[in-house]
């Protein structure tokens, strides 16, 4: 059975759909990847799949469950976490205590405890503070643990976005343009590390990214997304060739 | 069990000073000052329970004279008008003698607390669908409701206000106990709060609320909390008072005082508990040092306040907070200036 399962989604914004009928699946294991064109529903489709929007025709199945009218913070419960395109950190707080906010989900201990400070308060504290620095570590953020986030350079917070969603322990991770803004360099590295974290934290990876030449490197199955619409789908060579995708990327030949 | 005994000894600790201090300062200081002192001691706990909702969950709320309302007439209607039927059937209760009244104000600061409490579940709820400005003039007009209401039961003396409410606080000398063992309440559990992961998701609906929901934060969870614990301490300060001064009306509780208490919070710096403290005692205490200059007094009073917002925006304090610690540093940072030849 498929981790992730699309059944014929539907997404309108009054007379516009942003995404229709898209049948799709991921299974466990995998790093999948999710591109189109500017403006083709990518996003949209990532907030669907995390509760930010319902779908208006179809569902989302996780796990063989259906996550309709889940809010987002229990999707995050279930399994699946997110990195956004417009980095959204939170701007005040420290780079480990971004990560530390996501690793609550796994907190065993009560509001009460927390405000009259318990023995087993601390203990918890002690475990989250452990597993926040494991979540910095894998994207090599241990220096800069202390840092308040809106004062790491920019490829340091999009590494830091993905650090904070594996702090939820996901077993789906959706990364939204990750390599946004960086240099061919760069991107070739932030790939190569979602590669590793991808087997350390043994997590399913679905991502969004506009380069085209980058996703086609580490991805091993891709869908291709215009207009809203599912035109392609395939390992990277296929969709190279298919001559929906050229078209949707450069344009349809005319002579 | 070592942090057992230590929190047993520093409670105990705790209660022991404030009651020392209490007679101390009861006996020797000129009764004026002394009100002035409660008067700083109820609006830090104000200040302080309101920073737990605008500074640190970020939900902007300027209707806190509302939920201190609910916690003074809840807690004064226990004491004059159901205590008398109680005090029937639980002769414990009996007032004048020291466990009567110890029990009857605590019951007070229960019952106040709970209405409270309850008032702040009403306005949590629609903090959920709504942001900054439109929540702000939801609870602006909570506090108003409050008011009003207030003013047309007649059983709490409607606009004559409720008067001849007992004075639990052995007349005067232990009012700075009860107030300031609040504001240590306040502040302890606020500081706890903050140290632990959890605390950092209140923060995190401040920063960001969509990110914080995607990050596995129940947000509408923590606003409610945020807006619970606020009011049941505004509350309690509302019992208090009401049991110092032995006499509450409604216009104690208009809008003036929601935006006393939340420019305390802006002015001491959103999210710093200490910031919030101390302009709680400034904001309170320069009035009433300022009368000198009588009719000048609120003119000076007001343009103070405009040159710290101009000169410091982010608040005094800004999101930092001043303690123990802050203090070690400059006697340590001394100590090394003063070493050198």
């Amino acid at each position: 059975m498929s981790l992730l399962e699309l059944r014929g989604v539907t997404r309108r914004f009054g007379g516009l759909a942003a995404v229709s009928d898209i049948t799709a699946h991921v299974d466990t294991g995998e790093l999948v990847g999710l591109i189109g064109p500017n403006g083709a529903g990518k996003t949209t489709l990532f907030n669907l799949l995390t509760g930010v929007y319902a779908p208006s025709e179809g569902a989302v199945l996780f796990d063989g469950k259906d996550t309709r009218g889940l809010r987002p913070c229990r999707i995050a419960a279930l399994g699946i976490a997110r990195t956004f395109q417009n980095i959204r950190l939170f701007r005040e707080l420290t780079a480990l205590q971004n990560v530390k906010v996501a690793v609550n989900l796994r907190a065993r201990s009560s509001l009460f405890s927390a405000m009259v400070d318990t023995m087993a308060q601390r203990a918890d504290d002690a475990r989250l503070d452990g597993l926040a620095r494991e979540c910095l570590t894998a994207m090599g953020l241990e220096q800069v643990a202390d840092t308040r986030s809106c004062d790491l350079p920019y490829g340091l917070q999009r590494r830091l976005e993905i650090s904070r969603a594996l702090a939820t322990r996901p077993r789906l991770l959706l990364l939204d343009e990750p390599a946004a803004g960086m240099n061919p360099f760069e991107k070739q590295d932030l790939m190569q590390l979602i590669r590793t974290i991808q087997t350390t934290f043994d997590v399913t990876v679905l991502l969004i990214e506009h380069d085209m030449k980058v996703v086609m490197g580490i991805c091993e199955r891709i869908y291709v997304l215009d207009y809203g619409q599912l035109i392609a789908e395939g390992a990277p060579a296929e969709i190279r060739a298919n001559p929906k995708v050229i078209a949707a990327y450069l344009g349809e030949e005319t002579d | 069990m070592r942090w057992l005994a230590l929190r047993t000894v520093t409670v105990v600790g705790c209660i022991a000073a404030l009651a020392v201090v209490s007679k101390l300062l009861s006996a020797n200081l000129d009764t004026y000052v002394f009100l002035v002192v409660i008067q700083c001691g109820v609006a830090m706990t104000l200040a302080g329970s309101l920073n737990l909702i605008n500074g640190i969950t970020g939900q902007f709320s300027i209707g806190h004279a509302g939920f201190y309302a609910v916690g003074a007439y809840v807690g004064a209607a226990w004491t004059v008008l159901w205590q008398p039927i109680a005090v029937r059937y639980l002769p414990l209760l009996h007032l004048g003698t020291p466990l009567g009244d110890t029990l009857t104000l605590l019951i007070a600061i229960v019952v106040g607390a709970a209405a409270a409490a309850v008032a702040g579940v009403v306005v949590g709820l629609p903090s959920l669908r709504l942001r900054g400005d439109y929540l702000a003039i939801v609870t602006l007009g909570f506090g108003e409701v409050i008011r009003v209401v207030i003013l047309n039961i007649d059983a709490v003396g409607g606009a004559r206000g409720l008067t001849g409410i007992p004075t639990l606080v052995g007349s005067g000398d232990l009012a700075f106990f009860w107030v300031f063992g609040l504001v240590v309440a306040v502040v302890a559990l606020s500081r706890n709060l903050m140290r632990t992961t959890r605390g950092l998701t209140w923060l995190a609906v401040r920063e960001d609320e969509i990110a914080a929901d995607a990050m596995g934060v129940d947000t509408t969870r923590v606003k409610v909390t945020a807006f619970v614990v606020g009011s049941a301490f505004a509350g309690v300060a509302g019992v208090l008072y009401a049991h110092y001064f032995t006499s509450i009306s409604p216009d104690v509780f208009g809008m003036d005082m929601s935006i006393i208490i939340t420019t305390m919070v802006v002015l001491g710096g959103t999210g710093s508990v200490s910031g919030s403290l101390l302009a709680a005692i400034v904001l309170t205490a320069l009035p009433e040092f300022l009368r000198f200059m009588q009719d000048y007094r609120m003119v000076i009073f007001s343009t103070m306040l405009v040159v710290v917002m101009l000169t410091r925006p982010q608040g005094m304090f800004g999101h930092g907070e001043i303690s123990f610690a802050t203090f070690r540093r400059l006697l340590g940072r001394r100590r090394a200036g003063g070493a050198k030849p």
